[in-house]
């Protein structure tokens, strides 16, 4: 596994191990990498791998007793997590189950509260995290009348608001029709690319990692490998082995290949198909 | 289910929403209370006014309203019959037994039925006009003096919130258990007492479950985003007690006082 051993590492986690009292085998089995500030990591693995033991590792939220995380050069003790809290946003699973506020501003301005930001400010941020996300007509909403992805729009919303370093989405897409997933994620690119977020997707959708810069694929509690997207989907017969899918171009390539048709050996993205399947038409 | 009207709010641009939450509070205790004192049509008569001139002033739909009444109808209803079967005193009509109707009887029943229903229509216009935050936000407010003797304020209007916020979706979980476990066969519209609360163990049990996962989630949601207990957290909502309160306020302690005057004097 390649270390990043540069000194803008904003994730540093090292032999982290964490095994549930119930279970035998434990959920972290030494795991260690570390993500440079303003990355774009995806964690994948299937149902069970310690995707989400990770992330709420690397949040405080899970008390590990062996290895060490840092998060933007300050490490993670009991007296400290707090402060390393509020420089991760989380974002969790179920639309419903992390929205506290009983309306859409109040669930956004809920974590400021907890900050302690004077009230003139928390007005202003609230606004802004709104503007952002695109539901500021939304504000006075209550939970029942948004649809799972205006919740976890708004879930955005109030990590937006903290102005966290780093946002961690633990599955935030899971529970979303393709048309809500396709709007957090743009959100989440916009905002990154405006402010230079570090990001970090755990998920089970390939298809949501083919904007990362970096794939970790967890099996077991353990990484098994690690690195850029094309490395990562050029390997589609162990990421079918683990029950992860495959992008959909890689699924094309493969069915060609079934009809004899010879394909290039690297990953492409759909646009890299698309421009192959016309150059290998025309030739023809 | 989704009739109910408790803890769902009504959003409106009107005198009343735009009103202290813990002035609206106190006068609709104020107004409960006071109600009790009522012996005579007149004060009836005033209270109905001030009440619908309140339900007037917050804009809402009056249809809502009678929503709220309806399915309280069967109490009321019943509570009328044994006052008007068991009511004693004045003019007898018609005795047998232990049952008797007499014209005090039926004045009570009647009184009974105006009371109940004016105060369904001022707790239903508390709760339809403010949203729960914001009633949480007046409970705490008004408990405050209560921290001296190390009452935890902040977190009984924080439970309250957190439940008030999620009464409408348990309603539409226990629907959609409902229908699934309708699915699979189970009929809750049959069978005698015994059977129909048997049917009710499928709902619940799921319903409990979802709940305890539900609070673990949104616990840790709550933790990472910062959450530490009520202390040293700044407020979002500000209450602020404008002219529109006062003047509520003299309108409901004038309808006290003259209320107080037509009983006693």
């Amino acid at each position: 596994m390649k270390e990043y051993l540069g000194m803008n590492d904003i994730i540093k986690v090292s032999h982290l191990t964490y095994k549930y009292l119930q279970n035998e085998l434990p959920a972290l089995d030494d795991v260690s990498f570390s993500i440079p500030s303003g990355a774009w990591v995806a964690i994948v693995g299937h149902n069970g791998s310690g995707k989400s033991t990770l992330a709420h590792s690397l949040d405080g939220l899970i008390d590990f007793k062996q290895g060490q995380v840092f998060i933007d050069g300050v490490e993670l003790t009991e007296a400290n997590v707090w402060k390393v809290r509020s420089k991760i946003g989380m974002i969790f699973q179920n639309p419903d189950n992390q929205f506290v506020g009983a309306t859409v501003e109040d669930d956004v301005a809920f974590g400021l509260e907890n900050m302690a930001v004077p009230h003139d400010e928390i007005q202003a941020r609230v606004d802004s995290a709104l503007a952002q996300v695109q539901m500021s007509e939304f504000r006075h909403k209550q939970p029942d009348q948004l649809s799972g992805g205006q919740k976890q729009r708004v879930a955005l919303a109030g990590v937006i608001a903290m102005q966290p370093k780093i946002i961690i989405l633990d599955e935030a897409t899971s529970m979303l029709d393709p048309i809500g997933r396709q709007e957090i994620l743009g959100v989440i690119k916009r905002l990154r690319r405006k402010l230079g977020i570090t990001v970090l997707s755990i998920t089970h959708e390939m298809d949501e990692t083919t904007s990362a810069d970096e794939i970790i694929v967890l099996n077991d509690g353990k990484i098994i490998e690690s690195g850029k997207p094309s490395l990562i989907y050029a390997h589609s017969d162990l990421l079918l082995k683990l029950g992860l899918d495959v992008p959909y171009s890689q699924r094309l390539k493969e069915a060609l290949k079934l009809r004899h048709i010879q394909t290039p050996q690297a990953y492409s993205d759909e646009k890299g198909m698309v421009d192959w399947l016309w150059q290998s038409l025309l030739k023809a | 289910m989704n009739k109910l009207l408790f803890g769902r709010y009504i959003p409106q641009d009107s005198f009343v929403h735009h009103m202290d939450p813990r002035a609206k509070l106190v006068l609709s205790f104020l107004y409960v209370i006071v109600i009790f004192f009522a012996n005579n049509w007149w004060i009836y008569l005033l209270m109905t006014v001030v009440a619908l001139l309140s339900i007037w002033a917050s804009k809402i739909n009056f249809k809502l309203f009678v929503d709220g009444i309806l399915p309280l109808i069967w109490i009321i209803a019943f509570t009328m019959l044994i006052q008007v079967l068991f009511g004693t005193g004045g003019h007898l009509y018609w005795q047998w037994g232990i049952f008797s109707v007499t014209s005090l009887g039926i004045l009570n029943a009647a009184y009974i039925f105006v009371r109940f229903t004016l105060i369904i229509l001022i707790s239903t216009l508390l709760t339809l006009s403010t949203s729960p935050i914001q009633i949480s936000d007046a409970i705490e407010s008004l408990l405050k003096p209560l921290e001296k003797v190390h009452f935890p304020v902040y977190e009984v209007a924080l439970m309250l919130s957190i439940a008030l916020r999620f009464v409408p979706t348990l309603m539409d979980e226990t629907e959609s258990i409902m229908n699934a476990q309708r699915a699979r066969g189970v009929d809750f519209g049959t069978g005698n007492i015994v059977q129909r609360i048997k049917k009710i163990i499928p709902i619940l049990i799921p319903l409990f479950v979802s709940a305890f996962n539900r609070a673990e989630d949104l616990a840790t949601a709550m933790e990472a985003r910062g959450y530490q207990g009520g202390a040293g957290r700044t407020k979002y909502r500000l209450l602020k007690w404008g002219t529109r309160d006062t003047i509520a306020t003299l309108i409901y302690l004038l309808m006290t006082v003259v209320v107080f005057a037509l009983r006693f004097c």
